[in-house]
């Protein structure tokens, strides 16, 4: 069972069939018996990937042929961390919701975003890679809108809009670039064998980069973000922060910088500064928030903008640094939303001034929080030491002064981090906590699973960084500037 | 020819249907006809395609796409007419036969080889609508629209008949291979009169496609003509003039490929920006989907522009998936009218709840519309930047592209009604018959299917 193409097609095939599921119970335990099972067909990949730079596990199928176009897939070192994370995510996140009544169009749209996602992430014509950008955005769109809070239609009008505009752009860099091929194919191999002028490759920076950064988002195209994540319900929060930013993290690894490397030459250094920028000016803003989940959206605005540092620095160590912290960050995050989520809906408020001395009656989440907390912040043996670790020691290879503000992450994460805790947990409860009940059932689940990778990556780091290392490797050889 | 003299019998027998009372014949008949014409059209496909009665028309595969694409919506729309039409009036007929009229005009206009029979194509097409749009004798916003309409569309042909003479003036002649053959051979000394007849052309078929800065009757007559026909009108007259369009400045002014371009960028961009800026800010379902047909317009003809040798696949392709997510509009917006007796994006609150299937349908086809990919309209967009990137028209592509996006927001506008708005009375259940069903599922399911596998649609042309 290594057929790439079943994973994908899995998850439509369970959209399809939970779209008419009307029970929530039923509807819940179809999504993840059918996640699972996703998630069980991604373990063969797992066991046969060969850690070395090649391709695998490539499918080819004529799509459009009369334009070039192919359903081109494949996984390598790059690609496989993320197609893990999107499938171990997943049932996480359908988990999570089991405290909820949802019916099974939710499931539907979360399936079929998977779908989107995961074809992104293995995608190898520029053709399939822009219509699983896009299919990844309609569902989120119905779910944060369906099932949001507060000002959620014009806040996700905004959002959607934004991503477009940034996806529409990178669609004429494919049309161009489509043109400049020998070969007129949309394949990711002669888009890289490209050998284009360096104002041609200036634009086409620019026109990925925008259509990425909206994305990631890195500052300043980030101002859709805080809203978006703050009213859209928890899953969609999961599913916005915990996996689809690192499809424009991903698309700047495999799409942006093999293809315009000069442009990267140029503007380059540019867009480390601004992803600096996005560190240091987002936890300025985290210290401030007073809203748990606002406080965590620009946190998450911090931790990427880190990761792209990492990325623009181009250097073994800023690369895989990137790569492991996408799948940290994931994880982290996740854990985080959820237990914000559970606060809230226990105490019924998200203001940290309302909250307080929650520890006493919830012993088990303060237990899990911490250990989620430690591994956001990067303490030693959890995840997150060893990606910001790397990140920083790759992005000290540019420059001092860009690793000490990146740095600051590490300083200004554990403040409003500890904060956070301090203020939820700690200190003397109010009266509205008598009623609180802790954690059971699949709380705990969710929590004890992202508590153990947590810990587990702290510890053994090695293998995930084993799978990425070749490929990176070589697209360090083969794109210099 | 065989088609047009069908549909045109057609016409006449549902007026005597009419005559003798047999209203629940004329749907039936209606529909067999059309299938008749479509197998015409269908046996013709393929074969060696020479101008024929003193090279008046031409069934070339060109001409028999655009057609069958007419003879196709012009079905659907009709499957949608059951109740439709003796609901507003009692000469049921009339419209069948009007509207088999005027269709025969539009499959003249995609077959012509003769700028007589261009013209006798439109005057046709439009004469019969002339009345469809004031059909509704009581009706104030109908007469309104039928004046607009038939003053601007007699002006409009004007030009187009001016042009003509101008035309036949410095040439010669009303072939249009001859007029083609013209311009190659005097690559030179072009007559001044050529020039003045290619702009005034120009400006008359922009009229009748409703481009800036001629689109003023757009709005106003989409508005007060009944909802069927303004689905006829912006969906199959539009194509068949899209199809003269570009038979015309596709194929005969090509050589004179200096002149024009410019003239018809200025026009497609004052469209695409009229249209979508105006469509924004409009709170009735039908006025918006006037605006957005004139900046479908600005779209298509990108292709003309450009020139390509993928133009006439791309105008093809974006005109089928346009037709299709334009009849499931309307289909849906005619139910929701009858049930709650409103076309402003209000009516449609809480229709996600109410009828998911119907909500879904109009759903696709906003999607379609706005260009999202696994829809028909993202391949007609896709084909049609590729088209202008061909000529790396950059800026060109930038400027549609901010207008993709203006054009995101007054789509997703009704469906943010249907499923995030709960709707406040709840007015009378919106019922489908099943004809309705079938038109919508039909479109629906072949909207999916050529945004999945569009290889059989491109292939064609």
């Amino acid at each position: 069972m290594n057929n790439l193409f079943i994973l994908l097609l899995l998850p439509l095939v369970s959209a399809l069939v939970l779209a008419f599921v009307k029970s929530s119970s039923s509807a819940k335990w179809a999504a993840l018996g059918l996640s699972v099972l996703q998630l069980v067909l991604t373990v063969p990949f797992l066991c046969q990937f060969v850690p070395d730079a090649s391709i695998q596990f490539e499918q080819s199928y004529d799509w459009i042929p009369r334009l070039g176009i192919k359903f081109h897939i494949g996984l390598d070192g790059i690609s496989l961390p993320l197609v893990l994370l999107t499938n171990g995510l997943i049932p996480l996140i359908i988990l999570s919701t089991f405290g909820k009544t949802l019916k099974g169009n939710f499931y539907a749209l979360v399936s079929f975003m998977q779908a989107g996602l995961l074809l992104v992430f293995v995608a190898l014509d520029a053709f399939s890679f822009y219509v699983g950008w896009e299919v990844a955005l309609i569902p989120i769109y119905f779910i944060c809108a369906l099932w949001g809070e507060g000002d959620r239609i014009r806040v996700n009008l905004k959002f959607f809009i934004y991503t477009f505009f940034g996806s529409l752009l990178m669609l004429v860099a494919i049309l161009y670039l489509y043109q400049q091929t020998a070969t007129k194919d949309f394949e990711w191999s002669s888009f890289a064998a490209l050998d284009l002028h360096d104002s041609t490759q200036r634009w086409i920076f620019w026109a990925f980069f925008i259509a990425f950064a909206v994305k990631i988002p890195i500052f300043p195209f980030h101002t859709w973000q805080p809203d978006t994540y703050t009213n859209a319900p928890t899953a969609g929060t999961m599913l916005l922060a915990g996996i689809m930013l690192k499809m424009g993290t991903f698309g700047l690894v495999r799409w942006l910088i093999p293809i315009a490397p000069l442009g990267v030459a140029a503007y380059g250094q540019m867009a480390l500064i601004l992803c600096i920028i996005g560190v240091v000016y987002a936890s300025l803003i985290a210290f401030k928030q007073q809203d748990t989940k606002r406080l965590i959206a620009y946190s998450s605005i911090a931790h990427v903008g880190l990761i792209g540092a990492g990325i623009f620095a181009w250097n073994q160590e800023g690369l895989q640094g990137a790569l492991m912290q996408m799948v940290n960050h994931g994880i982290s995050v996740i854990g985080l939303f959820f237990v914000l989520d559970i606060i809230a809906q226990r105490t019924g408020t998200r203001t940290l001034k309302e909250l307080g001395g929650l520890a006493e009656r919830m012993p088990k989440l303060a237990i899990f929080f911490l250990i989620i907390i430690m591994g956001a912040v990067g303490l030693p043996l959890t995840n997150g030491f060893i990606g910001e670790f790397l990140l920083l020691k790759g992005v000290y290879g540019v420059g001092l002064l860009y690793a000490v503000f990146g740095g600051l992450t590490l300083i200004f994460g554990a403040v409003y981090m500890l904060r956070l805790f301090q203020r939820t947990m700690l200190g003397t409860g109010s009266k509205s906590n008598n009623a609180v009940t802790d954690i059971k059932g699949h709380e705990i689940v969710v929590l004890f699973i992202v508590a153990v990778v947590v810990l587990y990556l702290g510890v053994f780091p090695n293998g995930l960084l084993h799978l990425s290392e070749a490929s990176v490797t070589q697209l360090l050889e083969q794109v210099k500037f | 020819m065989a088609a047009i003299i069908t549909l045109s019998l057609l016409g006449i027998l549902v007026l005597y249907l009419g005559l003798f009372k047999a209203k629940s014949a004329l749907l039936p008949v209606t529909l067999i006809g059309l299938l008749v014409a479509l197998g015409c059209e269908l046996a013709l496909w393929g074969g060696d395609a020479k101008p024929i009665y003193s090279g008046m028309v031409v069934f070339d595969n060109f001409a028999l796409a655009f057609s069958i694409l007419c003879i196709v919506t012009t079905g659907l729309i009709l499957l949608l007419s059951k109740a439709y039409f003796s609901s507003i009036s009692n000469n049921v007929a009339e419209y069948y036969c009007l509207i088999l009229f005027s269709l025969t005009g539009a499959l003249m206009v995609s077959a012509y080889h003769n700028f007589a029979m261009l013209f006798i194509g439109i005057e046709v097409m439009s004469v019969a609508l002339y009345i469809l749009v004031g059909i509704r004798k009581t009706d104030f916003g109908s007469n309104e629209a039928a004046l607009k309409y038939f003053l601007m569309g007699a002006f409009s042909t004007g030009f187009l008949l001016f042009g003509i003479t101008l035309l036949y003036g410095a040439t010669g002649t009303f072939d249009i291979t001859g007029v083609r053959e013209y311009l190659i051979a005097n690559p030179q000394q072009i007559s001044p009169y050529f020039y003045g007849g290619v702009l005034l052309l120009l400006i008359g078929l922009c009229f009748k496609v409703g481009a800036a800065p001629f689109h003023f009757w757009t709005p106003d007559v989409y508005e007060g003509a009944p909802i069927l026909i303004t689905s006829y009108m912006s969906t199959v007259v539009k194509v068949a003039s899209f199809a003269g369009f570009l038979r015309l400045f596709g194929y005969v002014f090509v050589p004179l490929h200096d002149f024009w371009p410019p003239v018809l960028l200025i026009v497609i961009i004052i469209t695409l920006f009229i249209g979508n800026i105006t469509a924004m800010m409009q709170a009735s379902f039908k006025r918006m989907l006037a605006y957005s047909s004139i900046s479908h317009a600005g779209y298509m003809l990108f292709a003309i522009v450009a020139l390509g040798a993928t133009s006439t696949s791309s105008i093809f392709t974006y005109a089928i998936a346009y037709s299709l997510s334009s009849v499931a509009a309307f289909a849906g917006l005619i139910l929701v009218k009858r049930a709650k007796g409103s076309d402003q994006f209000v009516a449609f609150n809480g229709l996600g709840k109410t009828n998911p299937f119907l909500a879904f349908v109009i759903t696709v086809a906003m999607l379609s519309l706005a260009g999202i990919p696994l829809t028909a309209g993202f391949i007609g967009k896709f084909m049609m930047f590729n088209t202008v990137m061909q000529d790396y028209h950059i800026v060109l592509l930038l400027l549609a592209v901010v207008n993709a996006a203006i054009g995101v927001f007054y789509y997703l506008r009704v469906v943010v009604h249907m499923y995030f708005k709960t709707a406040e009375d709840e007015g009378g259940a919106i019922v489908l018959p099943l004809s309705f069903k079938v038109v919508l599922a039909t479109t629906v399911a072949l909207t999916l299917l050529i945004g999945l596998y569009p290889d059989c649609i491109i292939g064609l042309l």
